[in-house]
């Protein structure tokens, strides 16, 4: 096989479905952010060592730069632009905003999408296994206290749509 | 009949919904026709000259337009003053591809411009280089005897060189009842913003560029561009609209700046250029830096001997300094003092002010050794800082313009239960973990500078307020945007902020926590103006009422004005519209302190700082369990956005003392934990109970906003309090940073 | 990242037919480490082989012999999550659940978890010498920044340890390889797996090239009664060990009828020696005979200027975690030490 050949895949993302053609070299991070025009998802590291890319792929937190985007040919993917229903923020977008859960907000996409995703793993159980589970999102601007309690916030008010 | 006042409460951000639906955009996420990429190729050697940069397969390859090296490189600027920025340090700028030589590993060497991101790094991989390599020098402890001081120039204004001697140290040191001395390291540390410098640049024709660019300000990228590349000033528009976290990086336009804006011009294109986390390692940093400190004191608790010098590691072509020594004269009375700083040149990056630049280094040293001074007094730490309280500056012989530390203190230790404390190290247990309290104290500078602002109001009552300054993250929107409201008595709703925008009025680099002080200040003074205008327009309506009001017995509210001492005016601002056919109305000012009272005090935020550590006693691993800080930082104008700055703040201080430290090889002169997984910022696991109490302190000194700025604060004290928790803990003093639990076994 | 090839397979024959196509056709599954490996070049593949297609190599099944076999493309994630891991190799669970983050588990799988490759700097940086990334080009870690570095088992060609957390629960746990190649099917105990660096630190584990992991089986014995891991980092989650233990007990009356004690982040594959387990059968669990269990474990480590710490502290981690593993309650999240 021609190693510049590109291959045609299904995505949907936030509900929309889109055609690509694209090289096997391309991460599901820089389709989103260079082809599809959805910036929100993050670029921190381009390792997967800081979480800013996090994104929902069929339900499950992952991060998009260690993704390949010809292997999630037919998946159903939601970024941080889908989290929110229409005009009505998801719960933990609020808490954020409540809790003062972000400074440059460069970070908080990841962190949301991650919460998002922790929420409905349901393994977290108290504000220390939080911490754990929320872990794998940095955050240089030292917003853990408010993101930790926007999280907690949302979790003890039962509200994990 | 008026509004409540906005500044003191704890409004949200008011970017906050676009920063969590992933609608806020940043320097390296505009989209433009036909863009192109652009990815640096750095240097793999320290020292030395490229002999051959070989660009011709790279250039080959499908999707690759051009290749920029030294060789064919479009000609820029001669001289060394087009280049110096805001925050230039003296020395000579570092040009990018201004020739072969090489002075620091990592320094960029050639862009890659392709049409897709991904070829152009894979291009960059083809480039065959040929180095001719020469010795080199990257360790500070093995050049220590190069230690020379500082040269002065511009930056020296904001970072004056410490004071002289006072009275004879050796002499009083020697005769001191007790003594402490130290020495303390920290090593590198680079601000690592999650958010990677990137800069896009729109050609729009005619040497006409928009450049979206990751800076901490508008103006000092535009002022570069424009004097490197020849271009008028009103021809290049830098926008920062978002940015995500800076610490100080942004405080000098960075190479991927100029590498853009050259791609651009060369080829008349839209270009971004990107930088990837291991070139965030490529520029400046917080440098490595040996402290000596030697402090005595008589036997009741008086400290009469002051001796503290710092050696920090600059570049070969800058002269970087920070303000290491100069604290502790500033806080405490000491009558014989000797404060030296001293500089090492390497072949390494110029370092680059990061979050509390020399404050969190230099305090660090001075309130472990004062630390040390009480439990060798056995006077409690608190106490002693309390006996050696200082009214006045007796470094500067000036009045400090509010102090409200002894509150701090006070305050925080209630807050965090000092009083529950057992003096004797190692005398706390919680399990299987020695518990430690200790306590420091923060101190930072309250400067404020030149600003502009815009109001413009229009038919409608509504306000736009502008100004070139940025947000890195600050939440210097909402603040500016309470302040126009207080000012102009309309509700936050009816006003704008504009910002983040060359073309703007002016701002400096947002740095050095006088973002609110100065721009602000302007905010409120070009605010006063509009009404001032309102006022003037009135008062030509004769059946306004205020025909013989004078503008001080004017109050502006809801978009009326009333008077004073008058139930019966009311007067509303739609009829100067009505009148002068719906114009806008507009004014602009300018703003700084006045030259000849300014430095007639001294201005300083301060902090107490109170911190539990637990220690594993037989694996070493240490956790801050609880840290109170109380700060007293002159008005806050939003409790609840600057409670974040101080607990950032508190996180960097935990970073610094226990995680975070770039790792040198000499072996190559280079660093080499250049990621997020080896560079050990604290994750949410490592973050526990942190509280901030703002101490009330009133100062009409300072500005009219009565407002010092927290943005640095927070982080001052936090490194030498868990320090001095940990000796508490375990009886170990352990004065190199970070503290690895290792070094507790 | 160069500009490889791609194909999807959906079967093991597939795979080991594209694999074995050319040297350099390297196989995908979860990608968390090799994509970031290709990415900066430190790695290069002509094809990718993406094995996730492969639908039998993603569950987890119990045995006829009392075991379990977990699919090589079972996620981390889902492998720790699942409730028969859980009940029966809770020390399984707690090791996967010690690495890297939550979202790299829920891509991680199984099998490349046993694949992923040394986090050593210099391995990192493709502008210094590396025996593993580029035989014959010298170890720069020896005489430089060695504090992730190995201390036992080391060559003088490289020091590198193994990462991870997985890998260390399923050598003490006595798992299996199940592998599938050209040459048909063959079982490798995971002891055997991952090899030392010797004179060829270039290769991580005694896979053939063509090769690939089908599931990995673990016994019935699961020590679901005295286990505990600990992990101890420079921060306290999202980092790789400086030392980890894994340790298991059987214990009956009061004595230890059969103990496991593996460690990670020392060496350059998960360190056992059964001499040490031997010597504790019939002991009592006490600090005394752990520490002695650590003398043994530990005999023969040497260090470099920046890790020698880890000999001391593998010995104290190795007495604290046995202590652990008698109240494996006290474990807490991210295999912090217990309070």
């Amino acid at each position: 096989m021609d190693s510049t050949q590109t291959h045609g895949i299904n995505l949907s993302i936030n509900s929309s479905d889109y055609h690509l053609q694209i090289l096997p070299w391309v991460t599901l991070l820089d389709v989103l952010r260079e082809r599809i025009g959805l910036t929100g998802t993050k670029k921190g590291c381009d390792h997967g060592q800081c979480g800013a890319c996090t994104v929902l792929v069929d339900g499950k937190r992952i991060l998009s730069c260690l993704t390949l985007a010809v292997m999630k040919d037919g998946a159903a993917i939601t970024t941080i632009e889908g989290i929110a229903n229409g005009e009505k923020l998801h719960p933990i977008q609020q808490a954020f905003i409540d809790h003062d859960a972000f400074q440059c907000g460069y970070c908080t996409p990841g962190q949301i999408c991650s919460a998002v995703g922790m929420l409905q793993e349901a393994k977290a159980r108290n504000r220390e296994e939080i911490k754990e589970l929320m872990s794998g999102n940095l955050c240089r601007c030292g917003a853990s206290r408010g993101i930790v309690n926007a999280v907690m916030q949302v979790m003890e008010g039962g509200s994990n749509e | 009949m008026t509004k409540l006042p906005s500044i003191g409460k704890p409004i949200s951000r008011l970017e906050g919904r676009l920063k969590v639906t992933g609608i806020a955009k940043y320097a390296g996420e505009y989209q433009a026709p036909g863009l192109l990429y652009g990815y640096v190729v750095n240097s793999t050697i320290t020292k030395g000259t490229i002999k051959i940069i070989d660009t011709a397969d790279a250039k080959a390859l499908e999707g690759v337009i051009e290749i920029f090296t030294h060789e064919n490189r479009p000609s820029t600027a001669w001289f060394d003053f087009q280049y110096a920025d805001m925050d230039a340090p003296p020395g000579t700028v570092f040009k990018p591809l201004k020739d072969n030589e090489i002075k620091y590993n990592g320094q960029p060497i050639a862009l890659v411009v392709a049409d897709t991101f991904e070829m152009a790094r894979y291009a960059a991989t083809q480039i065959k280089l040929a180095y001719v390599e020469e010795k080199f020098e990257t360790d500070l402890e093995s050049n220590i005897d190069k230690a020379r001081k500082p040269k002065k120039g511009m930056a020296s204004m904001l970072k004056p060189p410490p004071p002289k001697p006072a009275g004879d140290f050796e002499k009083a040191y020697e005769s001191s009842f007790v003594q402490s001395s130290g020495e303390f390291k920290h090593g590198t540390e680079h601000h690592n913003p999650m958010e990677m410098f990137a800069t896009t640049v729109i050609y729009e024709g005619k040497n006409r560029l928009k450049i979206y660019d990751k800076t901490q300000g508008t103006v000092n990228s535009q002022m570069y561009v424009a004097n490197v590349f020849g271009l008028k000033m009103k021809n290049v528009q830098v926008i920062a609209p978002f940015v995500g976290g800076a610490f100080g990086s942004g405080l000098r336009p960075q190479y991927q700046l100029f590498m853009a804006v050259m791609a651009s011009l060369a080829l008349k294109r839209n270009v971004r250029v990107t930088l990837d986390r291991a070139q965030m390692f490529t520029f400046g940093h917080r440098p490595t830096t040996l402290q000596y400190a030697k402090f005595g004191a008589d036997e009741k608790g008086k400290l009469n001997a002051v001796y503290h010098k710092a050696i920090g590691e600059t570049s070969q072509f800058e002269d970087y300094t920070e303000i290491v020594v100069n604290w502790a004269g500033m806080l405490y009375p000491a009558e014989n003092t000797l404060l030296e700083h001293r500089l090492v040149p390497l072949d390494v990056y110029s370092p680059l002010d990061m979050r509390a630049p020399g404050g969190s280094t230099g305090m660090h040293a001075v309130e472990v050794t004062m630390d040390d001074l009480a439990y060798k007094l056995n006077i409690d730490p608190v106490e002693f800082r309390l006996i050696n309280y200082a009214e006045k500056d007796k470094s500067s012989g000036k009045e400090y313009s509010s102090k409200e530390l002894r509150k701090c203190y006070l305050q925080a230790a209630a807050k965090f239960g000092w009083e529950k404390r057992s003096p004797e190290p190692r005398s706390m247990k919680r399990g299987n973990k020695l518990v430690g309290y200790g306590m420091a104290t923060g101190i930072w500078d309250a400067n404020r500078i030149l600003a502009r602002a815009q109001a413009i109001m229009t038919s409608d009552g509504k306000v736009e307020i502008k100004s070139a300054v940025t947000d890195i993250g600050t939440g210097t929107i909402t603040i500016m945007t309470q302040i126009a409201s207080d000012e102009l008595g309309l509700p936050l709703e009816d006003i704008t902020f504009s910002f983040a925008d060359s073309s703007m009025p002016f701002a400096p680099i947002q740095g050095g926590s006088f973002t609110t002080a100065t721009v602000g200040s302007a905010v409120q003074v070009a605010c006063r103006a509009l009404n001032k205008e309102l006022f003037k327009k009135a008062k030509r309506d004769k059946d306004s009422g205020l025909a013989d009001a004078a503008f001080e017995d004017a109050v502006f509210s809801d978009g009326f004005i009333f008077l004073k001492n008058s139930a019966e005016v009311k007067y509303s601002v739609q009829e100067i519209f009505a009148a002068n056919g719906g114009k806008e109305i507009k004014t602009t000012n300018s703003s700084m302190p006045n030259p000849l009272t300014y430095g007639k005090k001294i201005k300083l935020v301060h902090s107490a700082v109170f911190v539990e550590v637990e220690v594993d006693e037989e694996l070493g691993i240490i956790e801050v369990t609880r840290a109170v800080t109380a700060v007293a930082a002159g008005k806050i104008i939003n409790p609840k956005t600057a409670e974040s700055q101080i607990l950032g703040g508190m996180i960097w201080g935990i970073s610094k003392a226990l995680h975070e430290e770039t790792i040198l090889d000499n072996q190559f002169g280079k660093y080499m934990n250049t990621n997020l997984a080896e560079y050990h910022i604290p994750v949410h696991a490592d973050i526990h109970d942190l509280d901030v109490v703002f101490v009330e302190e009133e100062d009409d000194f300072v500005n009219d906003l009565g407002v010092k700025g927290v943005g640095e604060i927070g982080v001052v004290g936090m490194p030498p309090a868990i320090t001095n928790a940990i000796f508490h803990a375990t009886g170990k003093r352990i004065n190199n940073l970070p503290i690895h639990f290792d070094k507790l076994l | 990242m160069n500009n490889f090839s791609y194909i999807k397979v959906s079967d093991a024959k597939q795979a080991i037919a594209e694999l074995n196509g050319d040297i350099r056709n390297k196989a995908v599954a979860g990608g968390t480490n090799i994509n970031d490996l290709l990415k900066y070049f430190v790695t290069k593949a002509d094809k990718l082989v993406d094995i996730n297609p492969i639908q039998e190599f993603n569950s987890i099944i119990r045995l006829d012999d009392g075991g379990v076999r977990l699919g090589a493309l079972h996620t981390n994630a889902d492998t720790a999550y699942d409730p028969i891991i859980e009940e029966r190799y809770p020390l399984l669970s707690k090791a996967i659940l010690a690495g890297a983050s939550a979202q790299i588990r829920n891509m991680a799988t199984n099998g490349g978890n046993l694949m992923q490759r040394t986090r050593c700097y210099y391995f990192y940086d493709i502008s210094t010498p590396c025996n593993k990334r580029d035989p014959g080009s010298g170890c720069s870690a020896i005489s430089g920044y060695n504090r992730i570095h190995a201390i036992l088992g080391q060559s003088e060609n490289c020091i590198a340890v193994f990462p991870s957390d997985m890998c260390v629960a399923l050598a003490a746990l006595n798992a299996q390889v199940n592998i599938s190649g050209p040459n048909g099917e063959r079982k490798l105990p995971f002891a055997n797996f991952h090899r030392l660096p010797s004179e060829t630190p270039h290769l991580d584990n005694n896979l053939i090239h063509g090769e690939v992991i089908t599931s990995i089986d673990l016994p019935a014995e699961g020590f679901a009664e005295n286990y505990s891991y600990l992990k101890l980092r420079d921060r306290s989650s999202y980092s790789f060990a400086l030392v980890s233990v894994a340790s298991a007990f059987e214990l009956e009356q009061g004595t230890i009828k059969n103990a496991r004690i593996a460690l990670g982040g020392v060496a350059h594959k998960p360190w056992r020696v059964l001499e040490a387990e031997d010597f504790l059968k019939q002991k009592e669990p006490t600090r005394e005979n752990f520490s002695q269990a650590a003398k043994i474990i530990l005999n023969g480590a040497f260090g470099y200027e920046h890790n020698n710490f880890k000999i001391e502290l593998a010995h104290r981690a190795i007495i604290r975690n046995c202590l652990m593993a008698l109240y494996p309650e006290s474990q807490r999240p991210g295999a912090k030490p217990s309070r």
